[in-house]
């Protein structure tokens, strides 16, 4: 046993200091060179930090493009799915609660047309897209509460779009913060 | 909805491309022939004499396995030990978290060991940076070369030429480290922190959001930790929900780049068999094998979520853009589906998407790659859970034509079939005992099993049986050490904690002692050249007969289990 543990000791503390210590740190002085320093990329309005680009917020207001449901309520000090089976009946009723909620303030749109990915939590609960379908379906509520023309907010959307990775890789998406803050700016 | 699958097959023909260059790599490497990184060696040279070991020094297979369970016993104290006085180390700590109790730090550390990688605390609240970087990352790196050195020896056992030993396992721990693991994840982590990804000891800062919100923000050192985590087969993330954070997966680049780490070693020891031991052809047989299983798991699970939620298209709203519960919109369906089809069948078993609030039939698909777990696999031991098949599909076809069986030229014998059967079959064992253990609790609860507080799942009808497919998958998960999980488990509490550590040490150790085991008696016996007598294992009819195999022994053990669980649940749900 005694040939066995004391290279295994050794072992362990050598390798600890090269994986441990020295490779994060190598790793965090490269990321002082990388955009936001490596402390995550943040976004300005008002003169002031109003988030990180990465990280979603809640946007409940009719003013604003409202973002998914989230199981966290958009803190980020931790993250969370709902974890909720898909026949879940509780669950079922907290959808069909969401769609009751986004029909009375958008009442423009049919049922049908509801996407489902705003009446559903996401993954992390951070969520900081939406497909630009979704956002444009709520530009009509937009819209009246900020007495902006429909097209305007069409372009914004457009504007604000990303496509897939070289055109192959992954859904159009929208990042909510961003799209809010260029739209705090229109007049 | 073309493009995205184009972008699958691109994908996947980078990660191939890619695993056939690292696999002629690794056989450079492990033949100590001429390398590319060969400029290290005075730095090894340096490391094995800090570390006071010989490399060159045969070890017989008793003293490897020796030396395994040494640096496992060390590892595992020295992990329990911090994670218990987590809250107390000044060093790397964001504050305000709290030490593990050691039920916790005890399946932590197993789980890290074992690289499954279970997680049940969340990142965010439940591990200081001092524990993430110095026990959980040290741990991620250290049980992947494990895998690899370990399946190393069991592919020199397997070499024609008389003399070959498993190896000097200090020697090849290292060099795993320095040639392979190290250097890669340097490579991805600096393209990971250009993505977006932080790399970060600042605290957890405050932010009043654009509607006037105040909420925190965790950031964290993750940058080093996720391409280990991805490469060696791990899974285990800096944040709770793992890489559907957008700190550690912030879009499609990312994802790219984690998904090949996860492709890349599993996929390059395939193709190392076949340059190792010179046979090409078995190497194509096995990958191509591999590649047609995953196939088969995965393309149900995509086409099944993109399906959507029958319960929430009865709702009466728009599910054009498949079932988005518990996914992510930068991913959105098809390449969260994708992705949780290779990381069942590959156990690093990390999440982009909540496998909970998969559709019904998907949970049976990621069941199964679990319950195989061999279609690629893990670093490693991927290949050792195909070599046990292998052992058995040798053994029934040679039956069926009457010849002795033979493995490369080395006869197979009685006491590696019952080795192999054994390993086998101890595998289910344990998850169907645990499991049934934990069915027989939540039914002796008076309340339905409310009061145990496990299952966010368990109402009457196909939601129960889903509760108890989130309790197999558990135990199934820890016994392959994918470590993903049905996360609708409140799993942080003794017995959980206890049994899946439990499950996990068994899931892990059995197959690597029974294979080094079977390893050591091949080893031992001559060469014997084939002959029209042989059951020729390097040919397209045999990769048929060893998919046959593996079919019937999944319709034995596992099938009972999933039509309990998935399946009942299909049958049950409205529509």
């Amino acid at each position: 046993m005694k040939t066995n543990l004391i290279p295994a000791i050794r072992l362990t503390v050598v390798m600890l200091i090269l994986t441990s210590v020295i490779y994060p740190l190598v790793v965090a002085g490269i990321a002082n060179l990388a955009p936001g320093g490596g402390k995550g990329v943040t976004v300005e309005a008002k003169g002031r930090v109003v988030g990180y680009a990465l990280i979603g917020q809640k946007f409940t207001e009719d003013r604003y493009f409202n973002s998914r449901p989230s199981a966290v309520e958009y803190n980020a000090a931790g993250s969370a799915g709902s974890n909720k089976g898909p026949s879940n009946p509780d669950y079922l009723k907290t959808v069909q609660a969401r769609i009751d909620t986004f029909l009375v303030h958008n009442p423009t749109v049919k049922k049908a047309d509801v996407p489902a990915e705003l009446v559903t939590a996401s993954g992390s609960g951070l969520d900081p897209d939406l497909s630009p379908a979704a956002a444009k379906i709520q530009i009509a509520r937009i819209a009246n509460a900020r007495s902006l023309s429909a097209e305007r907010l069409n372009q914004l959307v457009d504007a604000n779009t990303n496509g897939p990775l070289l055109g192959l890789f992954g859904p159009s998406t929208v990042n909510v913060l961003k799209l809010n803050v260029a739209l705090d700016q229109l007049r | 909805m073309i493009s995205e699958l184009i972008g699958f097959a691109l994908l996947f023909g980078t990660a191939v491309g890619l695993a056939v260059l690292t696999g002629r790599y690794l056989s450079r490497v492990f033949r100590n022939e001429p390398s590319l990184l060969d400029g290290l060696a005075p730095l090894e040279r340096l490391l094995f004499r800090l570390i006071g070991v010989d490399p060159t020094r045969p070890m017989p297979w008793s003293q490897y396995l020796g030396a395994v369970a040494a640096t496992s016993v060390i590892w595992v104290m020295l992990a329990v030990t911090l994670l218990m006085t987590q809250a107390q180390i000044p060093v790397w700590n964001q504050g305000a978290i709290p030490s593990m109790d050691w039920t916790l730090a005890l399946n932590t550390a197993v789980s890290f060991l074992t690289s499954t990688n279970l997680q049940h605390y969340s990142g965010e609240t439940g591990a200081t940076y001092f524990s993430q970087l110095v026990v959980l990352m040290f741990l991620q790196f250290m049980s992947a070369a494990t895998s690899l050195t370990v399946g190393v020896a069991l592919v020199r056992s397997l070499r024609s030429e008389s003399g070959a030993s498993p190896g000097y396992f200090y020697g090849d721990l290292v060099r795993s480290l320095t040639r392979v693991l190290l250097p890669l994840s340097l490579l991805v982590a600096i393209g990971l922190v250009f993505a977006g990804v932080p790399m970060t000891f600042a605290p957890y800062d405050t932010i009043q959001t654009l509607q006037g919100d105040l909420v925190s923000v965790a950031r964290a050192p993750a940058a080093a930790m996720l391409p280990i985590k991805h490469l060696g087969s791990n899974g285990g993330g800096f944040f709770g929900t793992n890489t559907a954070h957008p700190f550690e997966n912030p879009g499609m680049v990312t994802y790219c780049l984690h998904l090949i780490t996860v492709f890349l070693l599993p996929m390059a020891f395939v193709c190392f068999v076949g340059y190792y031991l010179n046979r090409r052809k078995l190497g194509v047989i096995i990958f191509t094998l591999m590649t047609g299983c995953w196939l088969m798991l995965t393309i149900p699970i995509m086409q099944q979520e993109w399906a959507g939620n029958p319960a929430i298209s009865a709702l009466g709203i728009d599910q054009s853009a498949g079932s988005l519960e518990g996914k992510e919109m930068r991913f959105g369906t098809l390449a969260s589906a994708f992705w949780c089809g290779v990381n069942v069948v590959i156990p690093a078993g990390a999440l982009t998407s909540m496998h909970d609030s998969y559709t019904s039939l998907s949970g049976l698909f990621m069941l199964l790659g679990m319950q195989i777990d061999a279609f690629y696999g893990g670093v490693g031991t991927g290949f050792m859970y195909l070599f046990l098949y292998i052992i058995i599909a040798i053994f029934i076809g040679s039956l069926m034509i009457g010849r002795t069986p033979e493995l490369l030229g080395k006869k197979v014998g009685q006491t590696e079939i019952q080795l192999a059967t054994g390993v086998i079959v101890a595998q289910p064992l344990i998850y169907l005992g645990l499991t049934a253990v934990a069915v027989l609790l939540v039914s002796q609860t008076p309340d339905g099993g409310a009061s145990l507080g496990w299952l966010s799942n368990r109402n009457a009808g196909p939601n129960g049986y889903h509760g108890f497919t989130t309790m197999l998958y558990e135990y199934v998960s820890s016994v392959a050490g994918n470590g993903s999980g049905f996360e609708g488990l409140g799993d942080n509490t003794p017995f959980w904690n206890l049994t899946t550590a439990l499950a996990m040490l068994l899931g892990r150790f059995i197959p690597i002692v029974g294979t080094l085991l079977i390893g050591a008696q091949l080893y031992q016996k001559p060469f014997v050249p084939s002959s029209s007598g042989t059951l020729p294992t390097e040919s397209y009819t045999f990769g048929a007969l060893l998919f046959i195999v593996i079919v019937i022994i999944g319709a034995l053990c596992f099938f009972p289990a999933l039509a309990i669980g998935p399946i009942a649940e299909y049958l049950t749900q409205p529509r």
